[in-house]
């Protein structure tokens, strides 16, 4: 099974704290611009929940 | 039956409690009481995006987790007193609530200015959602807006306003904005910044009386000027909210002390072993920097301080608690992000990009860096997070 994840753009301010909590998902490229990985193992999902209490815009979402 | 956990104080902190409690297993009964009529929500954007936008619930509300859907919310409800030694809590509706684990969550609330005419309207704090929702109706183009107070959230507010097109003067007591923690240098920046995007400021002063009938007119300073204003917006501070627990054996000098697992401490230092504190109102020693108790207003630190309790409560802490502060600020298109206590320095220097664009500082305690902030160059700034951590 995998886990959907979206994180809204327009909220988002590039703070790249959820990089922390799940970095294989979550990246900040050369621009200092937020990269994700929309789709992810179950492994993750204690990480993925992790990255979203830490948003500080609460952009990101698991897609149901 | 099992006495449940009771969490005092429905916020942030509140809700990262009961939903870190259910992740590390107990399932047992969770009582939420909190004085506010809205489910718990997010602070930040109150002063910076939300108001600039439209204020209401639905745009600040954090997501409610299946695996709180069975907690017991009493919204709207203060609680008046706690006996710690007979474990009860009694609520604003006269009920008394028994726990087996108390769960202190009661945060800050503003400081208020104290003058002798200060009954009249028109006077606005920024910390809860009615705050700003109150707040948003005045702030109209045109508006003379004055913000008492040069900190995070005064400039956050005097950033907000400027955007909606109101006339906005700032007035503190210190030299620059956010000098502490920022530094001068920063300060200074920062302040230039805000004058560049219109923003006044009256530093080195203070408001001695207000002016005004029913609503606020003006304020009058220390020098004896006056500012006229339609709003004016006190950003001078927070008290924190612990008169409830008072004649418990507690240390509440400036929030609840508690040991190293969030605990709270007794007179004669030994903690209570089913009272815990967290969020703003926690005061405990970080490791990472030294053995002196702080309180920490950064968003981080209720979630962190959840987790340490759930995992305490349920026998899985391990080692030492020693969370990083970080905290983050938009005025106008400046992201400030930041890692440490920077309060702490006694050297802050540049250490990347250029004060009048994209930068960063650095800051030092006898030579060991405690903290990082930039303006713009996240990368950066994140690099040095990694200072930050145990060793
Ligand atoms: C406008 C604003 C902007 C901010 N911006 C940032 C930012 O950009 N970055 C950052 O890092 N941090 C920011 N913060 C700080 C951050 O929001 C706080 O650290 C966080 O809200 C603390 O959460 P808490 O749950 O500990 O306390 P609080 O959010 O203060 O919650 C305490 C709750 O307890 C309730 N309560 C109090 N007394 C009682 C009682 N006796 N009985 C029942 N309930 C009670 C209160 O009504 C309140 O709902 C900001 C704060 C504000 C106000
Ligand atoms: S933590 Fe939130 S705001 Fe920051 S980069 Fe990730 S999604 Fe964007």
């Amino acid at each position: 099974m995998t886990i959907k994840i979206d994180v809204d753009m327009t909220k988002c301010q590039h703070y790249g704290q959820c990089v922390f909590e799940a970095p294989d998902v979550f990246r900040l490229n050369a621009d200092d611009k937020l990269e994700y990985t929309a789709e992810a193992d179950d492994s993750e999902l204690a990480n993925i929940e992790a990255a979203i209490d830490v948003c500080p815009m609460q952009a990101i979402f698991i897609v149901k | 039956m099992t006495k449940p956990v009771i969490i005092v104080g429905a916020s942030m902190g509140g809700l990262r409690a009961a939903e870190a409690l259910r992740r590390f297993g107990y399932a047992g009964p969770i009582t939420v009481i909190g004085e506010e009529r809205h489910a718990p929500y997010n602070r930040p954007p109150l002063s910076k995006e939300v108001l600039a936008a439209e204020v209401s619930h639905e745009a600040v509300a954090f997501p409610q987790r299946e695996s709180t859907a069975d907690v017991n919310w009493v919204l709207g409800t203060g609680v008046e007193r706690a006996d710690l030694e007979h474990g009860t809590v009694t609520d604003s509706k006269g009920e008394t609530h028994a726990y087996g684990t108390l769960i202190i969550a009661t945060g800050l609330r503003p400081k208020r200015l104290e003058v002798q005419n200060s009954e009249l309207t028109g006077r606005h704090a920024v910390r809860t959602l009615d705050d700003a929702i109150g707040l948003r109706k005045e702030l109209k183009p045109g508006a003379r807006v004055v913000v008492l107070g040069a900190g995070f959230i005064g400039c956050e507010v005097a950033a907000t306003a400027r955007k909606l097109g109101c006339e906005v003067t700032v007035v503190a007591p210190g030299s620059h904005p956010i000098t502490r923690p920022l530094g001068v240098e920063l300060a200074k920046e920062l302040q230039r910044r805000h004058e560049a995007m219109g923003v006044r400021f009256v530093m080195k002063t203070s408001v001695t009386d207000l002016v005004g009938t029913t609503a606020v007119e003006g304020i009058v300073l220390d020098t004896g000027d006056i500012i006229f204003c339609d709003v004016l917006i006190e950003a001078i501070g927070s008290h924190t909210n612990t008169e409830w627990l008072e004649g418990n054996d507690l240390d509440l000098t400036n929030g609840v002390l508690t040991d190293n697992d969030m605990r709270a401490v007794k007179a004669n230092g030994e903690a209570w072993p089913n009272v815990f504190a967290i969020g703003d109102v926690a005061r405990f020693a970080n490791p990472l920097f030294d053995a002196e108790p702080r309180r920490v207003e950064h968003w981080n630190i209720p979630t962190d301080t959840a987790k340490r309790v759930a995992q305490v409560f349920t026998g899985q802490a391990e080692g030492q608690f020693a969370p990083i502060p970080s905290f983050w600020s938009d005025q106008y298109d400046m992201h400030i992000l930041a890692y440490g206590l920077l309060a702490l320095a006694d050297e802050v220097k540049l250490i990347a990009g250029e004060l009048q664009g994209e930068c960063v500082f650095g800051y030092y305690r006898e030579g060991k860096m405690v903290g990082v902030c930039g303006i713009g160059m996240r990368t950066t700034v994140m690099g040095y997070r990694k200072e930050f951590e145990l060793k």
